[in-house]
């Protein structure tokens, strides 16, 4: 899908502050000189090419029960069968492969800490392989959706 | 506009609503004028009851953006690097915040060591176009902040097995 100006500026705009009123795409046409049917009819586009996953909140899950980041290295030759032991867990949320003996990475959550710790001792003993547990002391810079760098991915 | 509210199990208590609501929530708005409307009716709730309870998440943190949820790499990103660090532990929350300034940091965190397996102690992901971008992007960030000698690994991601960035209402959905 090619993306027109129009286009890049709802992306630019709305990453982060869409207003939350009854009739937010009216608002939102109002900034861009567009109706609100136009900019519902750009935003299915978007959708429907994967340009975008969905139009709302992104919740703080580690502000609503635990979360933690872990890691397994997995044999190189078994990853994906681990990968998919790990994501057969409740609360898995990210699964990646990445380059380090350490090589696979994802976030388990629970409603709290005590189910995350048995949890993961229970996706220990399943994958019989020690997880590395790495939970956040401190956020600097937490996911707030960067700017898009048109020039670069054009 | 009224709407007659669908079928709704009216023993729900106020609290299961906002709950019903939170799990709607993170599938999306409904791409509809008022979608708050449309998600009010799914959840027995008024559609100002769902603008407060949706403000006030927001306000409290609880939400931490609210538009749209971009694919990067459908858009062109197909690097991304963990790269960690093993700093001095008086020196992250100084290095720490430097990064955040940096654009092409999209996430930093301070992390426990876990000895003698992992040294690290500081975590931020890169993003770029392809490897060598992000590449050029970890050699500015080293220089600039004089990072040359420090210990580090870039971990480039290599395959993803599941991303549900945002999920809240974790439990029992997956």
């Amino acid at each position: 899908m090619q993306l027109d100006a129009t286009d890049r500026r709802l992306i630019d705009l709305y990453q982060r502050r869409m207003p939350v009123t009854s009739r937010p795409f009216l608002r939102m046409g109002e900034e861009l000189g567009l109706s609100e049917q136009e900019v519902i009819n750009r935003l299915e586009a978007l959708q429907a090419h994967q340009i975008i996953s969905r139009v709302g909140p992104v919740f703080e899950h580690s502000r609503a029960g635990a979360s933690l980041l872990a890691a397994v290295a997995a044999p190189q030759h078994e990853i994906d069968q681990v990968a998919d032991r790990i994501n057969h867990f409740p609360g898995i949320n990210h699964n990646y492969a990445r380059e380090h003996t350490f090589n696979l990475w994802f976030v388990m959550t629970a409603p709290d800490e005590r189910t995350l710790a048995t949890r993961l001792d229970e996706l220990e003993e399943t994958l019989a392989l020690p997880v590395l547990r790495l939970p956040m002391i401190e956020a600097y810079h937490i996911d707030l959706a960067f700017n898009i760098d048109w020039e670069a991915v054009s | 506009m009224s709407h007659m509210p669908r079928a709704i199990d009216t023993t729900l208590s106020h609290a299961q609503k906002l709950l019903m609501l939170r799990r709607r929530l993170e599938t999306g708005l409904p791409l509809c004028p008022r979608p708050y409307q449309a998600l009010a009716e799914e959840c027995g709730l008024t559609e100002e009851q769902v603008l407060d309870a949706t403000s006030e998440w927001q306000a409290d943190g609880l939400i931490k953006r609210m538009g749209l949820v971009v694919r990067h790499r459908t858009l062109g990103y197909r690097a991304n690097a963990m790269v960690v660090w093993n700093l001095p532990d008086e020196e992250v929350a100084t290095i720490g915040n430097a990064f955040a300034e940096e654009p092409f940091v999209t996430l930093c965190y301070q992390r426990p060591r876990q000895l003698p397996d992992w040294p690290y102690n500081l975590f931020c992901m890169i993003h770029g176009t392809d490897r060598e971008q992000v590449l050029e992007q970890l050699r500015q960030l080293r220089e600039r902040h004089g990072l040359e000698e420090t210990e580090h690994a870039v971990l480039f991601s290599r395959k993803a097995y599941r991303q549900c960035g945002g999920r809240y209402v974790g439990d029992g959905n997956t």
